[in-house]
């Protein structure tokens, strides 16, 4: 927002950038050698549902487009997560799926309720759990892993972040890595 | 690709025409003060030390004055999480999270830029509201940081200090010092005075007409922003509606802040000119979010 808008408090939302998730599948093979984490084939997409018929058209049109492959859910924000799921190798395919969603949501209008998309890993030997969340505003991912009770295993998310510097745009504000407690496909 | 969310160009003239007047009057006012050779540059620095200070302390004053204590993540998970995704989905960076001990039902944003803020909301609030109705107020009071708003009013109300400075200044050297050693003519003392009381009552409107408007403006992009007017409308009503019935004793402490408050702490039975009020009419801020409603839900 330039300062112009500022001055004027006309600030608009934010459009969404939707290209960045397609370097997901190639960073993934590189998570996979240095953490033993491997996806678990569960991807979701958050959006804000804007109030009004408009929107809830464009819902109905998303859920026909997608079908049965997709698993709707709220969560307690007022968000909406539409799960997907697929084979877990078959990466690149989850993610052309989230673009589907994305690019349908963007060309009805309501780019800007695009919240974030999260890909789930798993190690299946000690069940730690990552998540690699993609901010649609910013164009970066952060990773998140939950431990049990509503703590974050720092260890290792800093360690994802040190493999996937160079693969993937990385969140650099680490105060935006908000956690996402409860996230379907987690 | 198409939006919908398009800018009010009728609130942004209006804005920019107090802006101008405003910026006006304060040329005019220092021009006068210039050519009447007053010490007006002691003045002027003396506002500029006070500004500077209101500038920089700002989060930290409101938030004293307020009994508001910073809260963690741990602390609060349910607020900080709302304002994280708030923060994500209008892509700025996380302001810091305060909560008052205080049953006025408000909330507050400060601090002169993005990475000083601090959005804080009283428990009287988080009591009274649905999170649906907490995230329409805590995107208002998101919009106020990102439209920089605290620096805007701060600069805006600077001439008001001048002026008011002057005229006490002019007062207490004694309306003396006539022009040319003074042998009849009008004591310049008096020249001031009353020049600094006409800009002070004419910047004093402007003030409160430009902060009215970015009352509106934050309403407005809050709830683009937020995506549900309806939410952030009820839960106008339903403070507004509470206000009567909080406790006179809180309200005196609360009222020298009202200019950063999402909706006035207004004494019961105190009716203030539309005019002198910093915040718009409920009815203005209720019409205004059923168009945008309206705008949201075409097909």
């Amino acid at each position: 927002m330039g300062w112009l808008d500022a001055l004027l408090g006309r600030s608009k939302p934010v459009k969404p950038n939707l290209d960045a998730l397609f370097a997901l599948p190639s960073a993934v093979v590189t998570l996979q050698a240095a953490t033993g984490l491997t996806p678990t084939g569960l991807g979701s997409v958050a959006f804000r549902a804007a109030e009004g018929g408009a929107f809830a058209t464009l819902e109905r049109d998303v859920k026909a487009l997608l079908g049965e492959r997709v698993e709707e859910s709220d969560d307690g924000y007022g968000y909406t997560w539409l799960l997907v799921r697929r084979a877990p190798d078959a990466l690149s395919d989850l993610v052309t799926e989230l673009h589907a969603v994305n690019s349908s949501l963007e060309s009805a209008g309501f780019g800007p309720s695009l919240l974030c998309s999260l890909v789930s890993f798993a190690a299946p030997d000690d069940g730690r759990r990552l998540a690699v969340v993609y901010l649609y505003k910013r164009g970066t991912f952060y990773p998140f892993a939950p431990l049990s009770g509503q703590r974050r295993d720092n260890a290792l998310e800093l360690q994802a972040r040190g493999v996937l510097e160079g693969e993937l745009p990385l969140e650099k504000d680490l105060s935006r890595w908000f956690p996402v407690w409860g996230a379907p496909g987690l | 690709m198409r939006t919908r969310f398009a800018s009010d160009r009728g609130l942004t003239s209006r804005m920019v025409v107090t802006m101008f007047l405003l910026g006006l009057l304060y040329v005019v006012f220092v021009g006068v003060l210039i050519a009447l050779g007053v010490r007006a540059l002691t003045v002027l620095v003396l506002a500029g030390g006070l500004l500077l200070v209101q500038y920089f302390l700002s989060d930290r004053i409101a938030l004293f004055a307020m009994g508001g204590r910073e809260v963690s993540p741990q602390e609060a998970p349910e607020l900080h999480g709302l304002i994280d995704r708030l923060c994500a989905l209008a892509d700025m960076p996380k302001p810091r999270v305060a909560i008052a001990e205080s049953d006025v039902p408000n909330a507050f944003a400060t601090g002169r830029n993005q990475k000083n803020a601090v959005v804080c909301v009283t428990t009287g609030i988080l009591r009274r509201l649905e999170p649906q109705e907490l995230e329409g107020v805590l995107a208002h009071e998101l919009s106020h940081v990102a439209h920089r708003d605290v620096a805007v009013m701060t600069i805006a109300s600077f001439l008001g200090i001048v002026a008011g400075l002057m005229t006490r200044f002019a007062l207490y050297t004694g309306l003396g010092g006539r022009r040319n050693g003074g042998q009849g003519g009008v004591p310049i003392g008096l020249i001031i005075v009353l020049v600094s009381v006409i800009v002070y009552a004419i910047s004093f409107l402007l003030t409160r007409a430009l902060s009215r408007y970015r009352e509106l403006a934050a309403d407005r992009a809050g709830a683009l922003l937020t995506q549900r007017p309806s939410a952030l409308a009820s839960a106008l009503v339903k403070i507004t509606g509470d206000m009567a019935r909080i406790p006179t004793r809180d309200l005196r402490e609360a009222e020298p802040f009202n200019a950063f408050y999402f909706a006035p702490a207004l004494a019961p039975g105190e009716t203030l000119a539309n005019l002198f009020s910093t915040h718009p009419r409920l009815e203005r801020r209720l019409e205004q979010l059923t168009n945008i409603s309206k705008q949201l839900g075409r097909g």
